[in-house]
């Protein structure tokens, strides 16, 4: 932010005497500030808070200490339930909260007027979007290396592909969030955007073979998993634990979700 | 020095035109306000003041800038107080002021304007848990943060009790004294007449009328009722002959006088004369209320 450059009549000589002054270490900068104050809100928000970091890492921490869960599985085309369920789970803390919880947030801060008010200000309320869009991410990510750190404690190996599981889990990140920006600019209020945001969730996770592992899926269920976005995430992150670089189809697919959604989002996207 | 030029505004949401052709000019360190029904195009006008609306036609001028384009420059020193918009529920008081402060370049002390506004007491608490009259304050602290020269309040007493409204009515007066010269949206004309420097008074997205309240109230052929209990007896020939007085009528033993608005001078010039004492005298003069009703009924049609 360079606003303090203009010519304002009530100027001090001081000021315009340093023109850099907006990024003097007195002041913090407005973005970061809006990036504390909305994480602070997220911390206060005991919902999202459960659903997004303690119900995931509690499901790691049951699935690692059940001795069962952590051998090799013959229905499970010879991997641990442990080793299945990981990529799952990460998958579901992004979709949560890249997908869920940030179209509810930013919605009802159009609804509220939140963003109208902050274009009154020199601060334009994209920057509240981009703070969002971090927090939601930095959550996601962050949690997703909770799981997996827990996960490598029980016996998961530690990815060999470091590369290619850092790529498949941007462009996981990089889809929800698209989906998420989409939905965002579809909902005209918060309670339409939870609702979208429930509509996409369970196919979503069904697909992403929550409640059937992707090596158990008939062959047609596996095909649509193949190319909806959670399913190609899990399909891109499990070739990445076991130590392969993700095929490209997989990463396809997650760009895919990634350009298309947000392109469509930005050109529907209303800010009051 | 001109601080906010509207000149020739023209705004429509497809068929409906929501203004018509509304130009006017604020002073600086004047209270100016824009008055007139729901659906006049009051907010309409602030809105594009604001820069958040792009006007049809016509043009508006923030301290010499273009709101619409030159968003740095005016954002920067316009404050704004907008209709209907909440703040995140767990925000808490002193967080939204300390945020919005960060927003600009010399912004003002936030406990010392939370302390102006009476809001001390809240600052820990969240603005899901403020009243109605603590929002509007919260609101309008907001709007002043960035030590903005111009500031918008649009419709900030409408839904608070009487003494809200009176402490509002005392804020805005102190927000002046800072050297903000505010533009007020309202429909309340006691807020109108007894804030406002200037009113503009908008009707069907036209300017009706622009002068100060007094002179609008006066410019309606004012008509005075005067009554009065005479402590002797008159002779209603002769005070109805008197220059002003327009006709005299009796209501028991209480004398009704109506004139022209130089009717009480002579009248109490001509019972002093007499040697007649008036007792309860009382004396009824148009409001802006009239006025205001005058203004917007003519142009109804």
């Amino acid at each position: 932010m360079t606003s303090t450059t203009h010519p304002v009549p009530s100027a001090s000589p001081t000021s315009s005497a340093s023109p850099t002054s907006s990024t003097s270490p007195a002041r913090p900068h407005p973005f970061w500030q809006l990036v504390r104050v909305e994480a602070r809100l997220f911390a206060r928000s005991p919902a999202a808070v459960v659903w997004t970091a303690l119900l995931p890492i509690a499901a790691i921490i049951v699935l690692g200490v059940v001795p069962g869960t952590r051998r090799p599985s013959g229905s499970l085309g010879g991997l641990s339930p442990l080793r299945v369920y990981l990529p799952i789970l990460m998958m579901y803390v992004l979709l949560l909260s890249a997908a869920n919880l940030l179209p509810a947030v930013l919605s009802s801060y159009r609804e509220r007027g939140i963003l109208r008010r902050l274009s009154t200000t020199p601060v334009p309320p994209s920057r509240l979007l981009g703070a969002q869009g971090l927090i939601y991410l930095g959550v996601g990510v962050a949690i997703d290396i909770v799981l997996l750190v827990v996960a490598i404690c029980c016996g998961v190996p530690v990815p060999r592909q470091l590369p290619g599981f850092v790529l498949s889990m941007l462009l996981v990140a990089a889809a929800t969030l698209g989906i998420g920006m989409l939905i965002t600019a579809f909902a005209r209020t918060e309670r339409i955007a939870s609702a979208l945001g429930m509509v996409v969730f369970f196919p979503m996770l069904f697909f992403a073979g929550m409640w059937i592992p992707r090596p158990t899926m008939p062959h047609l269920l596996r095909t649509i998993s193949d190319f909806s976005p959670l399913g190609a995430g899990v399909r891109a992150v499990g070739a990445s634990l076991e130590g392969h670089f993700p095929a490209a189809s997989p990463l396809l697919v997650l760009l895919a979700y990634a350009v298309g959604c947000g392109a469509i989002a930005a050109r529907r996207f209303r800010w009051q | 020095m001109t601080v906010v030029e509207v000149a020739r505004l023209h705004k429509a949401y497809g068929a409906r035109v929501a203004v018509r052709d509304i130009s006017f000019s604020v002073a600086e360190g004047e209270i100016f306000g824009l008055l007139g029904p729901n659906g006049a195009g009051k907010t309409t006008t602030v809105e594009c003041v604001a820069g958040l609306r792009r006007p049809d036609g016509g043009a508006v001028r923030v301290l010499g800038h273009d709101p619409a384009r030159d968003r740095a420059a005016v954002t920067a020193s316009l404050g704004v107080q907008l209709q209907d918009s909440d703040l995140q529920p767990n925000l808490r008081v002193r967080e939204a002021l300390a945020l919005f402060a960060s927003f600009y370049p010399r912004p003002a002390d936030p406990d010392e304007l939370l302390d102006v506004l009476g809001l001390g007491a809240q600052a820990g608490v969240r603005f899901g848990k403020l009243s109605g009259g603590q929002r509007q304050r919260l609101s309008i602290a907001l709007a002043l943060i960035g030590q903005p020269k111009v500031a918008i309040l649009d419709e900030l007493t409408t839904g608070l009790d009487p003494a809200g409204r009176r402490d509002t009515w005392e804020l805005i007066s102190a927000v002046r004294d800072r050297g903000v010269t505010v533009l007020l949206v309202t429909h309340f004309m006691a807020e109108a007449e007894r804030l406002c420097d200037r009113v503009a008074v908008i009707d069907a997205g036209r300017v009706v009328a622009c002068d100060s309240p007094s002179a609008l109230t006066t410019r309606l052929d004012a008509q005075q009722r005067i009554r009065f209990v005479p402590s002797a007896p008159l002779d209603d020939a002769q005070l109805a002959a008197l220059p002003g007085v327009e006709s005299v009528s009796r209501h028991g033993d209480e004398l009704l006088v109506v004139g022209d608005a130089d009717a009480l001078s002579v009248l109490t010039t001509y019972l002093a004369r007499a040697g007649v004492l008036a007792h309860r005298l009382r004396v009824e003069q148009p409001s802006l209320d009239d006025a205001y009703l005058a203004l917007t009924s003519t142009h109804a049609s």
